[in-house]
C-alpha cells in the first residue's frame, strides 16, 4: 500500500494542478469574450468587402481578368498560409491544424505540385519544422492574442502579392480553425488566390443593386484596388477567428483538466483515508495483542 | 423615399459610424464627390483625405480616412476603409502622442497620416 506521506504529496500537486487549470479557463473564458467581439466586429468589414468582390467578380473575364482574382492560370506553386497558436494547453487546436496541414501538403506534393508553407503562430512551425522546413516561406509569431493587428494582416498580405507577382507561387489558400462556438471549433481551409466566390451569392441579384454601378476611376482600376484589400481582410478575419477559437479551446481543455483533477482528488483522498485507517487498524491490533500477551 | 443617406462608416476593426446622413462628401480618387439621398449607385476609391457629413446643411461629422473605398447605392452610403480617425479636437493630445510613438517606430505610413488629420484638425 501507498505511503501515506507520498500519497498526501500527491493529493497536494494536483491541488495546485487544478488551481493553475481552473485559473486559465477564467482567463480563457475572458478572453474569449474579448476575442469574439473583435470577430464579431470584425464581420461587417469583410461581408461588405466580400459582397463588392462577388458583384465585380462576375463580370470580370475569368481568362484575362487580375491575377489575384483569377490566379495565374498555373497550379503548379501552391502557397499554404497555416494559422496556428503560439501557445499550447489548447486541447485538440493545434493538433487538428497540423494533422490537417500534413495531409494537405502530401496531397498536393502527391499530385505533382510544389507547396510551399507560410507558418502563422509558434506550434505548428515547431510541429512541422523536422519534416517541411525545407518549405517554409516565412515563420511568424505573435501575431494573434487578444489584439490581431491589422498591419500584421497586411504583411502576410503583401508577401502573398510579391510571391505572386515575381511567379513563384500561383495559388494559396489558408487554414485556420474556424470559431463555430465555444465548444465547436472546425479546421478550415479557404481559397485566398484565385479568390473563393460564393456561388449562391453570385448567381442571387442582390438587393438594391437593380442599376448597373458605376465606377469611379473605372472597373478594372477599383477591382485591381479592392484585391489586394480583400486579400488582407480575408488574412485578417482568418486570423480573428483563429484566435477565438484558441481561447474557445483552452477554456474548454482547462475545463476538462480542472474536472479530471477534480475526480483524481477525490480518488487519491478515498485511498489515503483508507491507507490512513488501515495503519491505525493496524496499530490497535498491535496494542490490543500486546496487552493480551501480558 | 427619405431625405437621409444611411450612412456606414466601417473599418477592420469595428463599425466606426452607422447613422442616417444629410449628405456625405468622400475624397474619390477623382476628386471630392458628394452623396445626397437617391444617388446612382456607384463603386469609388477613397484617397486619404476628409470624408464629411452634412445634416441639414451643416457639417456634424469629419473623419480622415486613409484611403478606402465607397459604395453608394440609392439610400445608403457605406465607406469601407482600413484606417480612420474621427477629427475631434477633444483628442489632439492623443494623436500627438501617437505620432511621437510612430515616430520612433519609424512607420513611415502612419506617421503620415497622423501629420494628415492632425493639419486636418487645424484646419
Amino acid at each position: 500500500m501507498a505511503n501515506l506521506k507520498d500519497l498526501k504529496n500527491r493529493i497536494k500537486s494536483v491541488k495546485s494542478t487544478q488551481k493553475i487549470t481552473s485559473a486559465m479557463k477564467m482567463v480563457a473564458a475572458a478572453k474569449l469574450r474579448r476575442a469574439q467581439e473583435n470577430a464579431e466586429q470584425a464581420r461587417p468589414y469583410s461581408t461588405r468587402m466580400s459582397e463588392m468582390i462577388t458583384s465585380l467578380a462576375v463580370k470580370a473575364d475569368p481568362n484575362s481578368g487580375p491575377v489575384l482574382l483569377v490566379g495565374t492560370g498555373a497550379t503548379a506553386n501552391h502557397l499554404l498560409v497555416v494559422v496556428s497558436a503560439d501557445r499550447g494547453l489548447c486541447g485538440g487546436f493545434n493538433g487538428g491544424i497540423i494533422r490537417s496541414t500534413r495531409r494537405e501538403v502530401l496531397r498536393l506534393q502527391g499530385e505533382g505540385k510544389t507547396v510551399r508553407l507560410l507558418m502563422v503562430g509558434r506550434k505548428a512551425t515547431d510541429a512541422l519544422k523536422r519534416e517541411f522546413s525545407d518549405i517554409f516561406v516565412e515563420t511568424l509569431e505573435g501575431v494573434q492574442g487578444t489584439e490581431v493587428q491589422f498591419s500584421d494582416a497586411d504583411k502576410i498580405s503583401q508577401k502573398i502579392q510579391s510571391m505572386i507577382a515575381d511567379g513563384s507561387i500561383d495559388t494559396c489558400s489558408i487554414v485556420f480553425n474556424k470559431f463555430i462556438s465555444a465548444i465547436a471549433q472546425e479546421v478550415t481551409f479557404r481559397s485566398l488566390v484565385p479568390v473563393e466566390i460564393n456561388a449562391a451569392d453570385a448567381e442571387a441579384p442582390q438587393e438594391g443593386s437593380v442599376a448597373p454601378n458605376e465606377y469611379e476611376p473605372d472597373e478594372a482600376s477599383v477591382l485591381t484596388d479592392l484585391l489586394p484589400r480583400a486579400l488582407t481582410t480575408e488574412i485578417y478575419a482568418s486570423i480573428l477567428e483563429s484566435s477565438a477559437s484558441e481561447l474557445a479551446a483552452r477554456m474548454t481543455a482547462m475545463d476538462n483538466a480542472t474536472r479530471n483533477a477534480g475526480d483524481l482528488i477525490d480518488r487519491l483522498t478515498m485511498v489515503y483515508n483508507r491507507s490512513r485507517q488501515a495503519a491505525i487498524t493496524t496499530e490497535l491490533i498491535e496494542i490490543i495483542s500486546g496487552a493480551e500477551a501480558l | 423615399m427619405s431625405d437621409t443617406t444611411a450612412f456606414e462608416l466601417v473599418t477592420p476593426a469595428r463599425v466606426m459610424i452607422s447613422r442616417a446622413a444629410g449628405m456625405v462628401v468622400a475624397p474619390g480618387v477623382e476628386g471630392l464627390f458628394g452623396v445626397l439621398p437617391r444617388h446612382a449607385p456607384l463603386i469609388s476609391t477613397l484617397q486619404r483625405g476628409v470624408v464629411e457629413v452634412h445634416d441639414n446643411g451643416q457639417v456634424t461629422d469629419r473623419i480622415m480616412v486613409d484611403g478606402g473605398i465607397a459604395d453608394v447605392a440609392e439610400d445608403r452610403c457605406t465607406i469601407l476603409a482600413e484606417r480612420a480617425e474621427k477629427l475631434d479636437p477633444s483628442r489632439k493630445d492623443e494623436i500627438h502622442a501617437q505620432l511621437d510613438a510612430a515616430e520612433q517606430d519609424g512607420k513611415d505610413n502612419d506617421v503620415d497620416f497622423l501629420k494628415a488629420v492632425l493639419a486636418a484638425l487645424a484646419a
